[in-house]
C-alpha cells in the first residue's frame, strides 16, 4: 500500500428546523472541520434540509459493541413497571 | 478464529435476522460473502452515480436556455451528491475510499455500460433524464428496503432526488416532440439510440443472473432483473405514447392476457461488449475520470498541509496559555 495521506472521515449530524434534534445523515472526507461542514452544506442541505450542522471525526466517537448489546440493554428488559400501562386504574378516574 | 460449526450457526442466525426484516448496521455480524456482496454493489453504484456525470456534463456549457442549464447544473450535482453518500455506505463495511477509486480508474471495478454511450445532442439530455434516471429509480426504490442500513437510508435519500432529475427530463422530451419537425426528429432519434441500452441497466437475464438467488435470500436485492425491466416496459410505454414517439422495437405491443407490454429480444452480445470495455466510450470515460483525480492531488495535498499548519499553530497557542 502507498503511504498516501488522505482526508479523514467525518460523521455529518443536522438539525433539519430549530426544535428538532441534530440526526446522524451519512458521512463525508474533509481536511479539516471547517472544510467538513462547507462539504456537508454541500453533500446533504441542497434542499434546505438543514439550519445547523455538526461534524464530528469519526474517529473520535466510541459507540457500544452490538456484541455486548444483550447485557447493556437487558436491565431495562424486565422493568414493565416503569411504563405507565403496568398500572391498574378503574375507567372511572379521568385524565391520567 | 471461528470454527466452522460456529460459523454455520452464526450464518443461520443472520439469516434468521434477514427473514424477520431486521436491517444489519455496520457493527453486526455478517457473513464475509454478504460484506463483500455489498461492498461490490454499492460501490458499483457509486462509480455509476459519478461516471454518470460526464455524459451530462457534455451538455451542460451548451444548455439552450438558462432554465435548463440551472436544472441540469442541479441534476449533475445531485449524481456527485448520490456518489458520495454511496461511497460513504461502502466505507462503512470496512473498505477504503482510494482503494475503491484505484479500483474504478484502473479499469477493474464496474460502473453501469450506459453511461458508455455518447450523448450526441441535446434530446439526449432528455432521454437520459426521462429513461436512464427512470430506470435507476425502479432499480434503486425496491433497494430502500434493503438489509443493509447504511445502503438503504443514502438510497432513501438518492429516490427523493432522482424524481425531479426524471421530471426535468420528460419535460425536455415533451417540448421537443411539440415542437418543429426538426426537434421532433432529434427527440426520435435520441429514444432511439437510449432504449435499448436502458433496458439493458436493468442487468443480465434472471436465467444468467449468478447473484440474483442469493442477493434475494438476502434481501438486499427485493426484484429480479427480468421484473424490474418488465415493470420499467409497462411504465415507460405509455410514456413514448404521450410524446407521440416510437420506441424503437416492433416487438413491443401491449398483451391483454397478461396486462403486460410483451417486447423484442435484447442483443446481449452488445451488453456484454460494452461491459467488457469496448462500448463506444469506455476509455474517453476512464480517461476523464483519471485526469480530474490526478489534477487533484495537488488540491488534496495542499488542502491536508493547511489544515496541519492550522493544527500545529493552534496547539503553539494553547501552549503558550498553560506556560
Ligand atoms: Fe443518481
Ligand atoms: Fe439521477
Amino acid at each position: 500500500m502507498s503511504e498516501k495521506k488522505n482526508w479523514p472521515l467525518w460523521e455529518i449530524f443536522i438539525r433539519s428546523k430549530n426544535g428538532l434534534n441534530h440526526k446522524h445523515v451519512g458521512s463525508l472526507h474533509a481536511a479539516d472541520a471547517k472544510m467538513a461542514i462547507e462539504n456537508a452544506r454541500d453533500v446533504y442541505t441542497r434542499r434546505m434540509e438543514g439550519v445547523s450542522i455538526w461534524v464530528v471525526e469519526s474517529e473520535h466517537i466510541t459507540a457500544s459493541s452490538p456484541n455486548q448489546s444483550e447485557s447493556l440493554f437487558d436491565p431495562a428488559n424486565d422493568k414493565v413497571y416503569r411504563h405507565p400501562t403496568f398500572y391498574n386504574l378503574p375507567d372511572e378516574v379521568k385524565h391520567m | 478464529m471461528t470454527a466452522p460449526t460456529d460459523y454455520a450457526h452464526l450464518e443461520d442466525q443472520f439469516q434468521a435476522r434477514i427473514d424477520a426484516e431486521e436491517k444489519i448496521e455496520p457493527k453486526d455480524w455478517m457473513p464475509d460473502k454478504y460484506r463483500k456482496t455489498l461492498i461490490r454493489q454499492i460501490s458499483q453504484h457509486a462509480h455509476s452515480e459519478i461516471v454518470g456525470m460526464l455524459p451530462e456534463g457534455n451538455w451542460v456549457t451548451r444548455a439552450p436556455s438558462l432554465r435548463r442549464k440551472v436544472a441540469l447544473l442541479a441534476k449533475v450535482q445531485d449524481e456527485a451528491g448520490h456518489g458520495l453518500y454511496l461511497y460513504g455506505a461502502a466505507e462503512t463495511l470496512g473498505a477504503e475510499r482510494d482503494d475503491l477509486l484505484d479500483e474504478l480508474h484502473s479499469g477493474n471495478a464496474k460502473y453501469s455500460s450506459i453511461f458508455n454511450y455518447p450523448t450526441l445532442s441535446w434530446a439526449d439530455i432528455g432521454a437520459i433524464g426521462w429513461l436512464v434516471d427512470g430506470a435507476a429509480i425502479m432499480n434503486q426504490v425496491p433497494l430502500c428496503r434493503c438489509s443493509y442500513g447504511p445502503y438503504a437510508r443514502a438510497m432513501v435519500r438518492v429516490c427523493k432526488e432522482e424524481s425531479f432529475h426524471q421530471r426535468q427530463g420528460y419535460e425536455i422530451m415533451l417540448t421537443l416532440a411539440r415542437g418543429t419537425e426538426a426537434q421532433k426528429k432529434m427527440a426520435q432519434d435520441a429514444l432511439n439510440r437510449w432504449w435499448w441500452p436502458s433496458l439493458m441497466m436493468f442487468g443480465p437475464n434472471d436465467a444468467e443472473s449468478k447473484h440474483t438467488a442469493q442477493s434475494m435470500a438476502w434481501k438486499i436485492k427485493r426484484f429480479t432483473n427480468d421484473e424490474l425491466r418488465q415493470r420499467f416496459v409497462d411504465i415507460t410505454a405509455p410514456q413514448a405514447e404521450f410524446l407521440g414517439l416510437t420506441i424503437p422495437d416492433e416487438h413491443l405491443k401491449y398483451n391483454e392476457e397478461t396486462g403486460h407490454y410483451d417486447f423484442g429480444p435484447i442483443n446481449w452480445d452488445e451488453f456484454w461488449q460494452v461491459v467488457s470495455g469496448e462500448g463506444p466510450c469506455n476509455r474517453q470515460r476512464l480517461k476523464a475520470r483519471r485526469r480530474a483525480h490526478e489534477e487533484g492531488q495537488w488540491v488534496r495535498d495542499a488542502a491536508l498541509a493547511h489544515a496541519e499548519k492550522r493544527r500545529q499553530r493552534q496547539a503553539a497557542k494553547n501552549n503558550q496559555k498553560v506556560a
